[in-house]
């Protein structure tokens, strides 16, 4: 498996211990709801930033189910991710409202600025690009998000100044 | 909490609410008793949020602590709905509509209005409401809101979000109180039946209907669900309400409970919503602390509670079957119907599913009468319809109209036309499952069954519109990427027949298509409505059956003559230079991003330098030079 194969460290441990005793936490106390599988899975990415293999198969194990299964619902849902994601998480709006206001001109400025694509993260770690379907605020269109900070009206000639910003905050 | 307990708290705020509901004159007699000169309401939907609406409420506390101002209040509502002009603020009793509201204007606004003997300050009014002789109309006079009719919103950007005693005073818990207290399940069900209500969610089925299949069933347990997974690109009616009117939700799917038995319920959420999650976790905590969720809710013997479940980004959970398993901690797959959730759902018990819009309308329903609600809109699609106004329109927004209002008053009237003197082509409903509406059917009355006749469908609600720049083809092909990547691939006919139609697709925006590929894709369409699992294989060929049956001759267009008269589909197009109107500035030549404009040996009379041309071999029509000349000489065809 090769993003394993990429971050053997975290493919062997859990984390720091904060982290792993965190993980532990969350599962033993959702672990008698039904359906636990997703919540358990969403606080871990939340802990981790993404969900290591290792995390996965601990999962697996504390809730007695096979690693396939977590795995299939891991892989079957867009927010969850097997790889790390930037420090800066941009993800760009292409919903219909802001598909039909250049949309696509602004990934392709981002894409282009960063030297990646979609879905990649940058090789300093400080930025990964992803799309999304409507973040609702389609009165903005279009609009990008970075972390929880939304980008509205946007054009091709803005991009630039917003990632330089968001380089130099993470100094 | 007991009922007297609740009406005490309604008494309490009920004046508060009642003068921002009211018109100037009396709303301002009313304003006197309240204890405050002025109420600020902010909008704090995630539209004005994300246009910096928390800076303002910021800048207006600081402010207002620096000029000594305690009598005004202030207020974090949710959409008020004109979402192009956020972040938005009206001041009561006067009903001052501030629109693209900055800290600084904020600042200007207390100092100037909200301070003893201020006046409104004209200058930062939202220019709809200011007369051209200078005189102010209260927002509600405007266009965009004259027409509208407000049920499912009818709390939205009137109550504070988070302040359970508002929601409750502006009516929220009225209709529980009466089902609880004076109605059998029966005749809640029958109530419903009778306003004519129908699932807001997309399909339409008869509320009432459902709720009376789940009550027949079978079973100790049983389950109520609502369906916030809002997924149709470019639809926010559902997050609004979370946002700005969460009990009402709470409150009905109560009611549902009692209705058909049922003692749990469960919200399932779009985790790309964080403002409407947070909201929702509040209100079900205040509903719990005050006794209105939990046991025997309002000392009336009834047992009801509620929890969250997050979505995790997955189109297809919006189709009930698939939101049930995923509640259920699975991948979020469709199951085949029968048995249908009403016999078999969540967890194998009996449950009714509805959409956020449709819980919304419940407590009109019952508060005011099935007669009442009946009596608005067409013969067979009863009250309102709330839609997310977005694309190629001025007023950008949610709107709500009663069923049966056109889609002229709701583009032109309503939204304000388009923008930039660009003419209407089309409107797009009903999102990846729906179609697009031509010029030439505008004046079509919306409700479920013309939408369906004319060859789209209502959806949950978004409506975007499109003008002449959009290339319907490329729409379409949009909106099958979107299904492609969003089919489960739990059924061969989605999962293949997305990809096949998208391939078809894409080689006629490359120019690459011919006339058989068209009855290639009618054909491969037919089959996947017909043998899909679910909704949404069933309806991922309409955008593209819409626009071959109302825009056939665009993709002719494409076909025949290699043509995109949009401009839109890039293998289609070739730019050039205008030798005669270049003046040789050279702007072009050094912004091309692969170098393939360079100078000619030729210039135009009048002109002192040589004019430049385009290397079509080189050239990857980016469009820049395009966008850079400002002497009109580039030229796309």
């Amino acid at each position: 498996m090769k993003q394993c194969e990429a971050n053997c460290a975290a493919c062997e441990s859990l984390g720091t211990p904060e982290q792993e005793a965190k993980l532990h936490a969350v599962i033993a106390e959702s672990k008698s709801t039904p359906g636990c599988l997703m919540h358990i899975l969403q606080e871990a990415q939340a802990i981790y930033g993404y969900l290591p293999m290792q995390v996965q198969k601990t999962i697996a194990q504390e809730l007695g189910i096979p690693l396939s299964e977590v795995y299939g619902v891991v892989t079957f849902y867009s927010q969850f991710s097997l790889t790390p994601k930037g420090k800066n998480r941009i993800s760009v709006c292409l919903g219909t409202a802001c598909y039909v206001k250049g949309a696509d001109k602004i990934l392709q400025e981002v894409e282009k600025q960063l030297g990646i694509k979609c879905g990649e993260c940058t090789a300093d770690g400080l930025f990964s690009i992803d799309s999304c379907r409507c973040v609702g605020a389609c009165g903005l269109a279009p609009v990008m998000m970075i972390g929880e900070e939304v980008y509205g009206k946007l054009t091709p000639d803005m991009i630039g100044k917003i990632l330089d910003e968001h380089r130099e905050a993470s100094k | 909490m007991t009922i007297q307990e609740l009406d005490a708290i309604r008494q309490s705020k009920k004046e508060l609410i009642d003068v921002r509901r009211l018109v100037k004159e009396q709303a301002e007699k009313l304003a006197v008793h309240t204890g405050y000169r002025h109420q600020v309401l902010v909008c704090g939907g995630t539209g004005c949020t994300s246009s910096h609406s928390m800076q303002v409420i910021a800048q207006l506390e600081a402010s207002m602590k620096e000029l000594g101002i305690d009598d005004v209040l202030l207020v974090k509502t949710g959409c008020f709905g004109l979402c192009a002009l956020g972040p938005i603020m009206i001041v009561y009793p006067e009903g001052a509509f501030y629109a693209q509201m900055t800290p600084e204007h904020a600042k200007t606004v207390a100092e100037k209005h909200l301070v003893k003997g201020g006046s409104v300050v004209k200058d930062l009014l939202y220019k709809g409401t200011v007369l051209a002789d200078g005189s102010v109309i209260p927002f509600a006079e405007t266009p965009f809101y004259k027409k509208q009719m407000r049920i499912a919103l009818r709390n939205c950007g009137v109550i504070a979000a988070e302040d359970i005693d508002e929601a409750i005073a502006a009516g929220d818990y009225m209709a529980l109180e009466k089902v609880l207290s004076s109605m059998t399940p029966d005749e809640v069900i029958q109530e419903v039946l009778d306003s004519g209500l129908r699932g807001r969610g997309g399909a339409g089925f008869p509320t009432g209907r459902k709720w009376m299949f789940a009550k027949a069933s079978q079973g100790d347990i049983k389950y109520v669900c609502c369906n916030a997974d809002e997924g149709d690109p470019g639809a926010f009616m559902d997050r609004s309400v979370l946002e700005g009117d969460p009990h009402c939700v709470l409150e009905a799917m109560t009611i549902a409970g009692y209705a058909i038995g049922a003692h749990q319920g469960y919200i399932y959420v779009r985790a790309e919503y964080p403002v409407a999650v947070e909201r929702l976790k509040i209100a079900i905590g205040q509903a719990r602390a005050y006794g209105l969720l939990g046991k025997n809710i309002l000392g009336l013997g009834f047992d009801f509670d509620i929890d969250l479940r997050l979505g995790a980004g997955a189109f297809v959970c919006g189709e009930e079957t698939a939101l049930m398993t995923s509640i259920e901690g699975h991948r979020g797959e469709p199951r085949p119907r029968p048995p249908f959730p009403a016999v078999k759902g969540l967890f194998g018990k009996p449950t009714i599913l509805n959409n956020v819009e449709t819980w919304a309308n419940i407590n009109p329903i019952i508060v005011r009468g099935a007669k009442w609600y009946s009596s608005i809109g067409t013969e067979k699609s009863k009250g309102t319809k709330v839609f997310a106004l977005g694309g190629k329109i001025t007023n950008v927004g949610l709107v709500e109209v009663p069923m049966g209002t056109t889609l002229r008053e709701i583009v032109e009237e309503i939204g304000g036309g388009i923008p930039n003197g660009k003419k209407f082509k089309a409107a797009q409903t009903g999102g990846p499952s729906g179609g697009c509406i031509p010029a030439d059917l505008i004046d079509t009355p919306i409700d479920f069954d013309n939408l369906i006749a004319i060859g789209s469908m209502m959806g949950s609600g978004g409506l975007i519109v499109l003008d002449e720049d959009t290339c319907m083809v490329d729409i379409s092909k949009f909106y099958l990427e979107f299904t492609a990547d969003e089919s489960c691939g739990k059924c061969t006919p989605c999962r293949i027949g997305t990809k096949r139609l998208l391939d078809l697709l894409t080689k006629i925006t490359e120019g690459k298509g011919t006339e058989d590929d068209l009855v290639k894709i009618q054909d491969l369409a037919e089959h996947m409505k017909a043998s899909s699992l679910c909704a949404l294989g069933q309806s991922a060929p309409n955008p593209v059956l819409s626009t071959i049956n109302k825009f056939r001759s665009e993709y002719e267009d494409h076909i025949k003559n290699h043509h995109c008269a949009a401009g839109v589909c890039k293998a289609l197009l070739s730019y050039s230079i205008d030798k005669e109107k270049c003046i040789g500035c050279g702007l072009c030549s050094r912004n091309c991003p692969v170098g393939a404009i360079s100078r000619t040996d030729y210039t135009a009379p009048g002109h002192k330098l040589a004019s430049f041309a385009i290397d079509p071999a080189k050239c990857i029509k980016c469009g820049v030079c395009l966008g850079n000349c400002k002497f009109k000489a580039v030229e796309r065809k």
